[in-house]
Protein backbone atom coordinates (compact mmCIF):
# COMPACT_ATOMS: atom_id res chain seq x y z
CA UNK A 1 0.00 0.00 0.00
CA UNK A 2 2.78 2.40 0.91
CA UNK A 3 4.09 1.93 -2.59
CA UNK A 4 0.87 3.19 -4.18
CA UNK A 5 0.81 6.28 -2.00
CA UNK A 6 4.41 6.95 -2.86
CA UNK A 7 3.65 6.62 -6.54
CA UNK A 8 0.72 8.98 -6.31
CA UNK A 9 2.77 11.52 -4.42
CA UNK A 10 5.53 11.31 -6.98
CA UNK A 11 3.05 11.77 -9.82
CA UNK A 12 1.50 14.84 -8.27
CA UNK A 13 4.90 16.38 -7.60
CA UNK A 14 5.83 15.86 -11.24
CA UNK A 15 2.53 17.34 -12.36
CA UNK A 16 3.08 20.36 -10.09
CA UNK A 17 6.55 20.82 -11.55
CA UNK A 18 5.25 21.02 -15.12
CA UNK A 19 2.35 23.20 -14.03
CA UNK A 20 4.79 25.68 -12.46
CA UNK A 21 6.60 25.93 -15.78
CA UNK A 22 3.33 26.40 -17.62
CA UNK A 23 1.99 29.12 -15.35
CA UNK A 24 5.32 30.95 -15.48
CA UNK A 25 4.49 32.61 -18.81
CA UNK A 26 1.50 34.34 -17.21
CA UNK A 27 3.79 35.76 -14.54
CA UNK A 28 6.34 36.86 -17.13
CA UNK A 29 3.68 38.76 -19.07
CA UNK A 30 2.32 40.36 -15.90
CA UNK A 31 5.87 40.99 -14.71
CA UNK A 32 6.74 42.90 -17.86
CA UNK A 33 3.63 45.04 -17.46
CA UNK A 34 4.06 45.80 -13.76
CA UNK A 35 7.80 46.47 -13.92
CA UNK A 36 7.24 48.86 -16.82
CA UNK A 37 4.39 50.53 -14.96
CA UNK A 38 6.43 50.79 -11.77
CA UNK A 39 9.36 52.37 -13.60
CA UNK A 40 7.14 54.64 -15.71
CA UNK A 41 5.09 56.14 -12.88
CA UNK A 42 7.87 58.34 -11.38
CA UNK A 43 8.02 60.15 -14.74
CA UNK A 44 4.65 61.67 -14.02
CA UNK A 45 5.79 63.36 -10.85
CA UNK A 46 7.23 66.04 -13.12
CA UNK A 47 5.43 65.53 -16.41
CA UNK A 48 1.78 66.43 -16.87
CA UNK A 49 0.08 63.30 -18.23
CA UNK A 50 -2.05 65.31 -20.63
CA UNK A 51 1.00 67.12 -21.95
CA UNK A 52 2.78 63.77 -22.35
CA UNK A 53 0.17 62.51 -24.80
CA UNK A 54 -0.83 65.74 -26.54
CA UNK A 55 2.34 67.78 -26.87
CA UNK A 56 4.26 67.51 -30.12
CA UNK A 57 7.57 68.54 -28.54
CA UNK A 58 10.01 66.01 -27.20
CA UNK A 59 13.03 67.81 -25.87
CA UNK A 60 14.17 66.20 -22.62
CA UNK A 61 17.71 67.57 -22.67
CA UNK A 62 16.86 71.22 -23.30
CA UNK A 63 18.75 73.52 -20.91
CA UNK A 64 15.89 76.04 -20.94
CA UNK A 65 12.70 74.01 -20.64
CA UNK A 66 12.52 70.24 -20.80
CA UNK A 67 9.59 69.02 -22.87
CA UNK A 68 8.11 65.54 -22.82
CA UNK A 69 5.46 65.19 -25.52
CA UNK A 70 5.20 61.92 -27.41
CA UNK A 71 2.44 62.81 -29.89
CA UNK A 72 4.89 63.22 -32.77
CA UNK A 73 6.37 59.76 -32.08
CA UNK A 74 2.96 58.09 -31.84
CA UNK A 75 1.90 59.68 -35.13
CA UNK A 76 5.24 58.69 -36.71
CA UNK A 77 4.85 55.09 -35.55
CA UNK A 78 1.36 54.87 -37.00
CA UNK A 79 2.35 56.66 -40.20
CA UNK A 80 5.15 54.22 -40.96
CA UNK A 81 2.91 51.28 -39.96
CA UNK A 82 0.08 52.50 -42.18
CA UNK A 83 2.46 52.79 -45.12
CA UNK A 84 3.73 49.26 -44.46
CA UNK A 85 0.21 47.83 -44.42
CA UNK A 86 -0.82 49.66 -47.60
CA UNK A 87 2.09 47.92 -49.33
CA UNK A 88 2.04 44.55 -47.59
CA UNK A 89 -1.68 43.75 -47.40
CA UNK A 90 -2.56 43.64 -51.12
CA UNK A 91 0.71 41.92 -52.04
CA UNK A 92 0.43 39.49 -49.13
CA UNK A 93 -3.15 38.51 -49.94
CA UNK A 94 -2.18 38.26 -53.62
CA UNK A 95 0.67 35.86 -52.89
CA UNK A 96 -1.46 33.84 -50.44
CA UNK A 97 -4.28 33.55 -53.03
CA UNK A 98 -1.83 32.52 -55.71
CA UNK A 99 -0.26 29.86 -53.50
CA UNK A 100 -3.56 28.44 -52.27
CA UNK A 101 -5.61 28.64 -55.48
CA UNK A 102 -3.53 29.03 -58.60
CA UNK A 103 -0.06 27.61 -58.10
CA UNK A 104 0.89 24.07 -58.97
CA UNK A 105 1.96 22.22 -55.81
CA UNK A 106 5.52 22.00 -57.08
CA UNK A 107 5.67 25.79 -57.38
CA UNK A 108 4.25 26.08 -53.88
CA UNK A 109 6.90 23.75 -52.48
CA UNK A 110 9.60 26.00 -53.94
CA UNK A 111 8.11 29.41 -53.18
CA UNK A 112 7.15 28.78 -49.56
CA UNK A 113 10.65 27.96 -48.25
CA UNK A 114 12.03 31.00 -50.09
CA UNK A 115 9.52 33.24 -48.32
CA UNK A 116 10.53 31.56 -45.06
CA UNK A 117 14.11 32.68 -45.70
CA UNK A 118 12.77 36.23 -45.64
CA UNK A 119 11.24 35.60 -42.21
CA UNK A 120 14.65 34.48 -40.96
CA UNK A 121 16.60 37.58 -41.97
CA UNK A 122 17.35 39.61 -38.81
CA UNK A 123 15.78 43.06 -38.59
CA UNK A 124 19.18 44.73 -38.32
CA UNK A 125 20.12 43.31 -41.73
CA UNK A 126 16.83 44.57 -43.22
CA UNK A 127 17.59 47.99 -41.74
CA UNK A 128 21.07 47.87 -43.25
CA UNK A 129 19.53 47.13 -46.65
CA UNK A 130 17.27 50.13 -46.12
CA UNK A 131 20.37 52.30 -45.80
CA UNK A 132 22.38 50.84 -48.68
CA UNK A 133 19.68 49.73 -51.13
CA UNK A 134 16.36 51.56 -50.71
CA UNK A 135 17.74 54.82 -49.30
CA UNK A 136 19.77 55.84 -52.37
CA UNK A 137 16.96 54.68 -54.70
CA UNK A 138 14.35 56.73 -52.85
CA UNK A 139 16.67 59.74 -52.80
CA UNK A 140 17.12 59.51 -56.56
CA UNK A 141 13.41 59.15 -57.32
CA UNK A 142 12.21 61.85 -54.91
CA UNK A 143 15.09 64.22 -55.59
CA UNK A 144 15.96 64.59 -51.91
CA UNK A 145 19.46 64.62 -50.49
CA UNK A 146 18.95 61.28 -48.73
CA UNK A 147 16.35 58.52 -48.66
CA UNK A 148 16.13 57.90 -44.94
CA UNK A 149 12.46 58.70 -44.34
CA UNK A 150 9.05 57.28 -43.52
CA UNK A 151 8.50 55.59 -46.88
CA UNK A 152 11.82 53.75 -46.59
CA UNK A 153 10.74 52.43 -43.19
CA UNK A 154 7.33 51.50 -44.57
CA UNK A 155 8.83 49.47 -47.42
CA UNK A 156 11.12 47.59 -45.02
CA UNK A 157 8.36 46.93 -42.50
CA UNK A 158 6.14 45.71 -45.35
CA UNK A 159 8.85 43.26 -46.38
CA UNK A 160 9.13 42.06 -42.78
CA UNK A 161 5.35 41.72 -42.35
CA UNK A 162 4.88 39.79 -45.60
CA UNK A 163 5.87 36.29 -44.38
CA UNK A 164 3.40 36.52 -41.47
CA UNK A 165 0.57 37.88 -43.62
CA UNK A 166 1.20 35.37 -46.40
CA UNK A 167 1.39 32.27 -44.23
CA UNK A 168 -1.64 32.98 -42.02
CA UNK A 169 -3.77 34.19 -44.96
CA UNK A 170 -2.86 31.10 -46.93
CA UNK A 171 -3.79 28.87 -44.00
CA UNK A 172 -7.18 30.50 -43.67
CA UNK A 173 -7.79 30.32 -47.44
CA UNK A 174 -6.95 26.62 -47.34
CA UNK A 175 -9.33 26.16 -44.42
CA UNK A 176 -12.33 27.30 -46.47
CA UNK A 177 -14.41 24.14 -47.08
CA UNK A 178 -14.03 22.67 -50.56
CA UNK A 179 -17.80 22.65 -50.96
CA UNK A 180 -17.86 26.46 -51.12
CA UNK A 181 -15.52 26.48 -54.07
CA UNK A 182 -17.24 23.59 -55.82
CA UNK A 183 -20.70 25.11 -55.39
CA UNK A 184 -19.49 28.40 -56.82
CA UNK A 185 -17.82 26.75 -59.81
CA UNK A 186 -20.89 24.56 -60.41
CA UNK A 187 -23.04 27.70 -60.62
CA UNK A 188 -20.91 28.89 -63.52
CA UNK A 189 -18.56 31.30 -61.74
CA UNK A 190 -15.03 31.49 -63.05
CA UNK A 191 -12.11 30.54 -60.82
CA UNK A 192 -11.28 34.21 -60.40
CA UNK A 193 -14.86 35.08 -59.38
CA UNK A 194 -14.84 32.14 -56.96
CA UNK A 195 -11.60 33.36 -55.40
CA UNK A 196 -12.63 37.00 -55.03
CA UNK A 197 -16.31 36.62 -54.16
CA UNK A 198 -16.40 33.31 -52.29
CA UNK A 199 -13.07 32.20 -50.90
CA UNK A 200 -11.56 35.50 -49.78
CA UNK A 201 -14.79 36.64 -48.03
CA UNK A 202 -15.04 33.23 -46.35
CA UNK A 203 -11.45 33.49 -45.12
CA UNK A 204 -11.74 37.15 -44.22
CA UNK A 205 -11.48 36.87 -40.43
CA UNK A 206 -8.28 34.83 -40.77
CA UNK A 207 -6.89 37.40 -43.18
CA UNK A 208 -7.83 40.26 -40.84
CA UNK A 209 -6.10 38.46 -37.96
CA UNK A 210 -2.99 38.07 -40.13
CA UNK A 211 -3.01 41.77 -40.98
CA UNK A 212 -3.42 42.73 -37.31
CA UNK A 213 -0.54 40.47 -36.37
CA UNK A 214 1.62 42.08 -39.05
CA UNK A 215 0.55 45.48 -37.73
CA UNK A 216 1.58 44.56 -34.18
CA UNK A 217 5.00 43.52 -35.45
CA UNK A 218 5.40 46.74 -37.43
CA UNK A 219 4.47 48.97 -34.48
CA UNK A 220 6.99 47.25 -32.21
CA UNK A 221 9.82 46.87 -34.72
CA UNK A 222 12.91 48.78 -33.64
CA UNK A 223 16.07 48.23 -35.67
CA UNK A 224 14.67 48.74 -39.17
CA UNK A 225 12.95 52.03 -38.37
CA UNK A 226 15.89 53.16 -36.26
CA UNK A 227 18.27 52.66 -39.17
CA UNK A 228 16.10 53.64 -42.13
CA UNK A 229 13.77 56.50 -41.18
CA UNK A 230 16.26 59.27 -40.41
CA UNK A 231 15.17 59.87 -36.78
CA UNK A 232 14.36 63.60 -37.00
CA UNK A 233 12.38 64.31 -33.83
CA UNK A 234 9.82 66.56 -35.52
CA UNK A 235 6.15 66.15 -36.32
CA UNK A 236 5.94 64.22 -39.61
CA UNK A 237 4.62 66.11 -42.61
CA UNK A 238 4.31 63.15 -44.97
CA UNK A 239 5.91 59.96 -46.20
CA UNK A 240 8.99 61.77 -47.45
CA UNK A 241 9.78 63.37 -44.12
CA UNK A 242 12.36 61.95 -41.78
CA UNK A 243 10.59 60.55 -38.74
CA UNK A 244 11.34 59.14 -35.32
CA UNK A 245 9.14 56.40 -33.90
CA UNK A 246 8.53 55.43 -30.27
CA UNK A 247 10.83 52.41 -30.54
CA UNK A 248 13.61 54.45 -32.15
CA UNK A 249 13.42 57.10 -29.42
CA UNK A 250 13.92 54.48 -26.72
CA UNK A 251 16.78 52.88 -28.65
CA UNK A 252 18.56 56.20 -29.25
CA UNK A 253 18.19 57.74 -25.82
CA UNK A 254 18.28 54.89 -23.32
CA UNK A 255 21.99 54.38 -23.88
CA UNK A 256 22.87 57.96 -22.97
CA UNK A 257 20.39 58.91 -20.28
CA UNK A 258 21.52 59.00 -16.63
CA UNK A 259 19.68 56.38 -14.55
CA UNK A 260 16.73 57.40 -12.36
CA UNK A 261 16.11 60.81 -13.90
CA UNK A 262 12.77 62.04 -15.23
CA UNK A 263 14.09 61.47 -18.73
CA UNK A 264 14.96 57.85 -17.85
CA UNK A 265 11.51 57.21 -16.40
CA UNK A 266 9.87 58.90 -19.40
CA UNK A 267 11.57 56.43 -21.75
CA UNK A 268 10.01 53.58 -19.78
CA UNK A 269 6.67 55.38 -20.02
CA UNK A 270 7.06 55.26 -23.81
CA UNK A 271 7.82 51.55 -23.48
CA UNK A 272 4.65 51.10 -21.44
CA UNK A 273 2.55 52.88 -24.09
CA UNK A 274 4.14 50.66 -26.71
CA UNK A 275 3.41 47.54 -24.66
CA UNK A 276 -0.24 48.52 -24.20
CA UNK A 277 -0.78 49.34 -27.89
CA UNK A 278 0.76 46.09 -29.15
CA UNK A 279 -1.03 44.12 -26.41
CA UNK A 280 -4.42 45.26 -27.66
CA UNK A 281 -3.56 44.86 -31.34
CA UNK A 282 -2.45 41.27 -30.64
CA UNK A 283 -5.45 40.59 -28.42
CA UNK A 284 -7.89 41.72 -31.12
CA UNK A 285 -6.02 39.66 -33.71
CA UNK A 286 -6.25 36.67 -31.39
CA UNK A 287 -9.98 37.10 -30.76
CA UNK A 288 -10.70 37.43 -34.51
CA UNK A 289 -8.65 34.31 -35.26
CA UNK A 290 -10.29 32.39 -32.44
CA UNK A 291 -13.76 33.28 -33.68
CA UNK A 292 -12.72 32.17 -37.13
CA UNK A 293 -11.49 28.79 -35.87
CA UNK A 294 -14.60 28.23 -33.77
CA UNK A 295 -16.83 28.85 -36.76
CA UNK A 296 -14.88 26.32 -38.76
CA UNK A 297 -15.56 23.69 -36.14
CA UNK B 1 -18.01 35.04 -71.77
CA UNK B 2 -14.83 36.40 -73.26
CA UNK B 3 -14.89 39.31 -70.89
CA UNK B 4 -15.12 36.92 -67.95
CA UNK B 5 -12.14 34.96 -69.24
CA UNK B 6 -10.20 38.15 -69.81
CA UNK B 7 -10.83 39.37 -66.26
CA UNK B 8 -9.77 35.99 -64.92
CA UNK B 9 -6.57 36.14 -66.95
CA UNK B 10 -5.88 39.66 -65.71
CA UNK B 11 -6.61 38.70 -62.11
CA UNK B 12 -4.38 35.65 -62.05
CA UNK B 13 -1.72 37.62 -63.88
CA UNK B 14 -1.69 40.28 -61.16
CA UNK B 15 -1.44 37.58 -58.47
CA UNK B 16 1.55 36.17 -60.30
CA UNK B 17 3.11 39.65 -60.38
CA UNK B 18 2.77 39.80 -56.58
CA UNK B 19 4.68 36.53 -56.24
CA UNK B 20 7.39 37.65 -58.66
CA UNK B 21 7.72 40.94 -56.80
CA UNK B 22 8.26 39.22 -53.44
CA UNK B 23 10.71 36.73 -54.92
CA UNK B 24 12.57 39.56 -56.66
CA UNK B 25 12.95 41.47 -53.39
CA UNK B 26 14.30 38.37 -51.63
CA UNK B 27 16.74 37.65 -54.45
CA UNK B 28 17.83 41.29 -54.49
CA UNK B 29 18.53 41.14 -50.73
CA UNK B 30 20.48 37.90 -50.95
CA UNK B 31 22.37 39.01 -54.06
CA UNK B 32 23.30 42.43 -52.70
CA UNK B 33 24.61 41.11 -49.38
CA UNK B 34 26.19 38.05 -50.96
CA UNK B 35 28.03 39.85 -53.75
CA UNK B 36 29.24 42.79 -51.69
CA UNK B 37 29.93 40.84 -48.50
CA UNK B 38 31.88 37.95 -49.93
CA UNK B 39 34.90 40.13 -50.72
CA UNK B 40 35.41 41.00 -47.05
CA UNK B 41 35.28 37.45 -45.79
CA UNK B 42 38.59 35.75 -45.31
CA UNK B 43 40.34 33.96 -42.50
CA UNK B 44 41.61 37.21 -40.97
CA UNK B 45 38.08 38.66 -40.93
CA UNK B 46 36.74 35.64 -39.08
CA UNK B 47 39.60 35.09 -36.66
CA UNK B 48 40.77 38.54 -35.55
CA UNK B 49 39.50 41.42 -33.48
CA UNK B 50 38.73 44.83 -35.04
CA UNK B 51 41.76 47.11 -35.32
CA UNK B 52 42.48 50.82 -35.81
CA UNK B 53 39.17 52.16 -34.53
CA UNK B 54 37.30 49.30 -36.17
CA UNK B 55 38.36 50.32 -39.67
CA UNK B 56 40.37 47.15 -40.14
CA UNK B 57 40.57 43.65 -38.78
CA UNK B 58 37.81 41.16 -38.19
CA UNK B 59 34.74 40.26 -36.21
CA UNK B 60 36.00 37.36 -34.12
CA UNK B 61 34.88 38.83 -30.73
CA UNK B 62 31.40 39.49 -32.16
CA UNK B 63 31.07 35.89 -33.37
CA UNK B 64 32.16 34.55 -29.98
CA UNK B 65 29.88 37.01 -28.17
CA UNK B 66 26.84 36.00 -30.19
CA UNK B 67 27.72 32.35 -29.60
CA UNK B 68 28.04 32.81 -25.82
CA UNK B 69 24.86 34.82 -25.43
CA UNK B 70 22.93 32.26 -27.50
CA UNK B 71 24.09 29.52 -25.13
CA UNK B 72 22.72 31.45 -22.13
CA UNK B 73 19.50 32.01 -24.08
CA UNK B 74 19.23 28.29 -24.77
CA UNK B 75 19.86 27.34 -21.14
CA UNK B 76 16.88 29.46 -20.09
CA UNK B 77 14.48 29.03 -22.99
CA UNK B 78 14.91 25.40 -24.06
CA UNK B 79 14.12 23.52 -20.84
CA UNK B 80 11.48 26.02 -19.70
CA UNK B 81 9.86 25.88 -23.12
CA UNK B 82 9.83 22.08 -23.16
CA UNK B 83 8.44 21.76 -19.64
CA UNK B 84 5.70 24.30 -20.30
CA UNK B 85 4.82 22.51 -23.54
CA UNK B 86 4.64 19.16 -21.71
CA UNK B 87 2.25 20.71 -19.21
CA UNK B 88 0.05 22.23 -21.92
CA UNK B 89 -0.10 19.19 -24.17
CA UNK B 90 -0.03 16.33 -21.65
CA UNK B 91 -1.52 17.57 -18.39
CA UNK B 92 -3.64 20.70 -18.96
CA UNK B 93 -7.38 20.33 -19.31
CA UNK B 94 -9.63 22.78 -21.12
CA UNK B 95 -10.01 25.19 -18.23
CA UNK B 96 -10.08 28.94 -18.01
CA UNK B 97 -6.56 28.90 -16.55
CA UNK B 98 -5.25 26.94 -19.53
CA UNK B 99 -6.83 29.47 -21.86
CA UNK B 100 -5.14 32.29 -19.95
CA UNK B 101 -1.78 30.52 -20.24
CA UNK B 102 -2.22 30.10 -23.99
CA UNK B 103 -3.32 33.69 -24.39
CA UNK B 104 -0.26 34.83 -22.43
CA UNK B 105 2.06 32.84 -24.70
CA UNK B 106 0.56 34.38 -27.82
CA UNK B 107 0.73 37.84 -26.31
CA UNK B 108 4.32 37.37 -25.17
CA UNK B 109 5.32 36.53 -28.73
CA UNK B 110 3.85 39.86 -29.79
CA UNK B 111 5.63 42.00 -27.20
CA UNK B 112 8.08 44.29 -29.05
CA UNK B 113 11.70 43.22 -28.69
CA UNK B 114 12.74 46.63 -27.34
CA UNK B 115 10.18 46.23 -24.53
CA UNK B 116 11.95 42.98 -23.59
CA UNK B 117 15.11 45.08 -23.56
CA UNK B 118 13.55 47.57 -21.14
CA UNK B 119 12.35 44.71 -18.93
CA UNK B 120 15.84 43.23 -19.00
CA UNK B 121 17.31 46.57 -17.87
CA UNK B 122 14.92 46.75 -14.92
CA UNK B 123 15.00 43.13 -13.80
CA UNK B 124 18.38 41.67 -14.74
CA UNK B 125 20.64 44.73 -14.91
CA UNK B 126 19.23 46.73 -11.97
CA UNK B 127 17.17 44.63 -9.56
CA UNK B 128 19.16 41.39 -9.76
CA UNK B 129 22.37 43.42 -10.21
CA UNK B 130 23.79 41.32 -13.04
CA UNK B 131 24.88 44.59 -14.67
CA UNK B 132 25.27 44.92 -18.41
CA UNK B 133 26.64 41.48 -19.14
CA UNK B 134 26.43 38.29 -21.16
CA UNK B 135 24.16 36.93 -18.44
CA UNK B 136 21.66 39.83 -18.53
CA UNK B 137 21.50 39.87 -22.31
CA UNK B 138 21.19 36.09 -22.56
CA UNK B 139 18.38 35.95 -20.01
CA UNK B 140 16.55 38.81 -21.75
CA UNK B 141 16.80 36.97 -25.06
CA UNK B 142 15.74 33.79 -23.27
CA UNK B 143 12.46 35.38 -22.19
CA UNK B 144 11.95 36.65 -25.74
CA UNK B 145 12.55 33.17 -27.16
CA UNK B 146 10.39 31.34 -24.61
CA UNK B 147 7.01 31.70 -26.39
CA UNK B 148 8.59 30.36 -29.60
CA UNK B 149 10.17 27.34 -27.91
CA UNK B 150 6.91 26.52 -26.12
CA UNK B 151 4.92 26.65 -29.35
CA UNK B 152 7.51 24.60 -31.27
CA UNK B 153 7.75 21.96 -28.53
CA UNK B 154 3.99 21.66 -28.31
CA UNK B 155 3.73 21.16 -32.08
CA UNK B 156 6.18 18.26 -31.72
CA UNK B 157 4.20 16.71 -28.84
CA UNK B 158 0.97 17.02 -30.82
CA UNK B 159 2.35 14.76 -33.55
CA UNK B 160 2.60 11.80 -31.15
CA UNK B 161 -0.57 9.69 -31.56
CA UNK B 162 -2.74 9.20 -28.49
CA UNK B 163 -2.50 5.42 -28.83
CA UNK B 164 1.13 5.65 -27.64
CA UNK B 165 -0.01 7.21 -24.36
CA UNK B 166 -3.03 4.93 -24.00
CA UNK B 167 -0.94 1.82 -24.65
CA UNK B 168 1.34 2.62 -21.74
CA UNK B 169 -1.51 3.63 -19.44
CA UNK B 170 -3.39 0.40 -20.23
CA UNK B 171 -0.36 -1.59 -19.11
CA UNK B 172 -0.54 0.10 -15.72
CA UNK B 173 2.01 2.84 -16.23
CA UNK B 174 1.47 6.12 -14.43
CA UNK B 175 0.96 9.29 -16.41
CA UNK B 176 4.58 10.35 -16.03
CA UNK B 177 5.86 6.89 -16.95
CA UNK B 178 3.72 6.99 -20.08
CA UNK B 179 5.07 10.40 -21.02
CA UNK B 180 8.67 9.49 -20.25
CA UNK B 181 8.77 6.19 -22.06
CA UNK B 182 6.21 6.53 -24.84
CA UNK B 183 5.95 10.22 -25.68
CA UNK B 184 9.20 12.07 -25.02
CA UNK B 185 11.59 9.73 -26.87
CA UNK B 186 9.58 10.22 -30.06
CA UNK B 187 8.82 13.91 -29.57
CA UNK B 188 12.27 15.01 -28.40
CA UNK B 189 13.94 15.34 -31.83
CA UNK B 190 11.04 17.47 -33.08
CA UNK B 191 11.13 19.57 -29.94
CA UNK B 192 14.85 20.17 -30.31
CA UNK B 193 14.70 21.14 -33.98
CA UNK B 194 11.86 23.56 -33.29
CA UNK B 195 13.74 25.22 -30.48
CA UNK B 196 16.88 25.60 -32.59
CA UNK B 197 14.82 27.68 -35.02
CA UNK B 198 13.78 29.90 -32.12
CA UNK B 199 17.41 30.27 -31.05
CA UNK B 200 18.42 31.21 -34.60
CA UNK B 201 15.93 34.07 -34.47
CA UNK B 202 17.18 35.13 -31.04
CA UNK B 203 20.77 35.19 -32.28
CA UNK B 204 19.82 37.85 -34.84
CA UNK B 205 18.05 40.15 -32.36
CA UNK B 206 19.60 43.52 -31.60
CA UNK B 207 17.18 45.70 -29.64
CA UNK B 208 17.01 43.48 -26.51
CA UNK B 209 20.80 43.31 -26.10
CA UNK B 210 21.63 46.97 -26.82
CA UNK B 211 21.17 48.03 -23.20
CA UNK B 212 21.63 44.74 -21.38
CA UNK B 213 25.20 43.88 -22.32
CA UNK B 214 26.27 44.35 -25.94
CA UNK B 215 29.26 46.65 -26.26
CA UNK B 216 30.30 49.05 -29.02
CA UNK B 217 33.86 47.80 -29.02
CA UNK B 218 35.87 45.64 -26.65
CA UNK B 219 39.57 44.90 -27.02
CA UNK B 220 39.19 41.47 -25.45
CA UNK B 221 36.82 38.55 -25.22
CA UNK B 222 34.42 38.27 -22.26
CA UNK B 223 36.12 36.32 -19.47
CA UNK B 224 32.96 35.46 -17.56
CA UNK B 225 29.20 35.78 -17.75
CA UNK B 226 29.44 39.08 -15.88
CA UNK B 227 31.41 40.79 -18.67
CA UNK B 228 30.10 42.84 -21.55
CA UNK B 229 30.43 41.39 -25.03
CA UNK B 230 30.39 42.25 -28.73
CA UNK B 231 27.60 40.70 -30.80
CA UNK B 232 27.20 40.30 -34.55
CA UNK B 233 23.83 42.06 -34.95
CA UNK B 234 24.84 44.98 -32.73
CA UNK B 235 28.22 45.18 -34.47
CA UNK B 236 26.41 45.47 -37.81
CA UNK B 237 24.25 48.28 -36.40
CA UNK B 238 27.36 50.09 -35.15
CA UNK B 239 29.24 49.65 -38.43
CA UNK B 240 26.21 50.78 -40.45
CA UNK B 241 25.18 53.86 -38.47
CA UNK B 242 27.40 54.73 -35.50
CA UNK B 243 30.93 54.47 -36.85
CA UNK B 244 32.89 57.68 -37.43
CA UNK B 245 33.88 56.64 -40.97
CA UNK B 246 30.77 54.89 -42.22
CA UNK B 247 31.57 54.80 -45.93
CA UNK B 248 35.09 53.56 -45.28
CA UNK B 249 33.89 50.59 -43.23
CA UNK B 250 30.97 49.71 -45.51
CA UNK B 251 32.71 46.56 -46.84
CA UNK B 252 33.19 45.39 -43.24
CA UNK B 253 29.50 46.03 -42.54
CA UNK B 254 28.57 43.97 -45.61
CA UNK B 255 30.87 41.20 -44.44
CA UNK B 256 29.29 41.23 -40.97
CA UNK B 257 25.79 41.08 -42.46
CA UNK B 258 26.78 38.13 -44.65
CA UNK B 259 28.32 36.21 -41.74
CA UNK B 260 25.19 36.85 -39.66
CA UNK B 261 22.89 35.63 -42.41
CA UNK B 262 25.04 32.57 -43.15
CA UNK B 263 25.08 31.70 -39.45
CA UNK B 264 21.29 31.83 -39.24
CA UNK B 265 20.79 29.99 -42.54
CA UNK B 266 23.18 27.27 -41.34
CA UNK B 267 21.13 26.78 -38.18
CA UNK B 268 17.98 26.59 -40.33
CA UNK B 269 19.62 24.20 -42.76
CA UNK B 270 20.76 21.92 -39.94
CA UNK B 271 17.19 21.75 -38.68
CA UNK B 272 15.89 21.08 -42.20
CA UNK B 273 18.29 18.18 -42.74
CA UNK B 274 17.67 16.79 -39.27
CA UNK B 275 13.91 16.83 -39.85
CA UNK B 276 14.25 15.15 -43.20
CA UNK B 277 16.39 12.39 -41.70
CA UNK B 278 14.13 11.90 -38.71
CA UNK B 279 11.10 11.62 -40.95
CA UNK B 280 12.85 8.83 -42.85
CA UNK B 281 13.90 7.05 -39.67
CA UNK B 282 10.36 7.15 -38.32
CA UNK B 283 8.97 5.86 -41.63
CA UNK B 284 11.34 2.90 -41.55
Amino acid sequence: MRNIYFRKLKESIIRAFFFTNGILVVFILMGIFFFLLYTAIPAFREIDIKEFFTSKNWNPTSPVKEEYGILAMIVSTFLVTLGALVIAVPIGIGVASYLSDVAHWKVREIVKPIIEILAGIPSVVIGFLGIVLFGPAIAKISGQSHGLNAINGSILLAVMALPTIISISEDSLNAVPRAYKEASLALGASRWQTLVRVKIPAALSGIIAAVMLGMGRAIGETMTVLMATGNAPAFPSGFLSSIRTMTATIAIELGEVPYYTTHYYALFAIGLVLFIITFFVNLISDLVLHKFQEREL
Amino acid sequence: MNKKKFIEFLGFFSLRICVYLVLAVILLFVYDIGSKGVGSINWEFLSQAPRKGMTEGGIFPAIIGTFLVTIVTAILAVPLGMFAAIYLNEYAKQTKLTRIIRLSIRNLSGVPSIVYGLFGVILFVNILKFGTSVLSAGLTLGLLTLPWTITASEEALKTIPNSYREGALALGATKWQAIRTNVLPYALPGMLTGTVLGLARAAGETAPIMFTGAAFYLPMLPKSLADQFMALPYHLYVMATQHHAISQVRPLAYGTALVLIILILLMNLAVFILRFRLRRVIKD
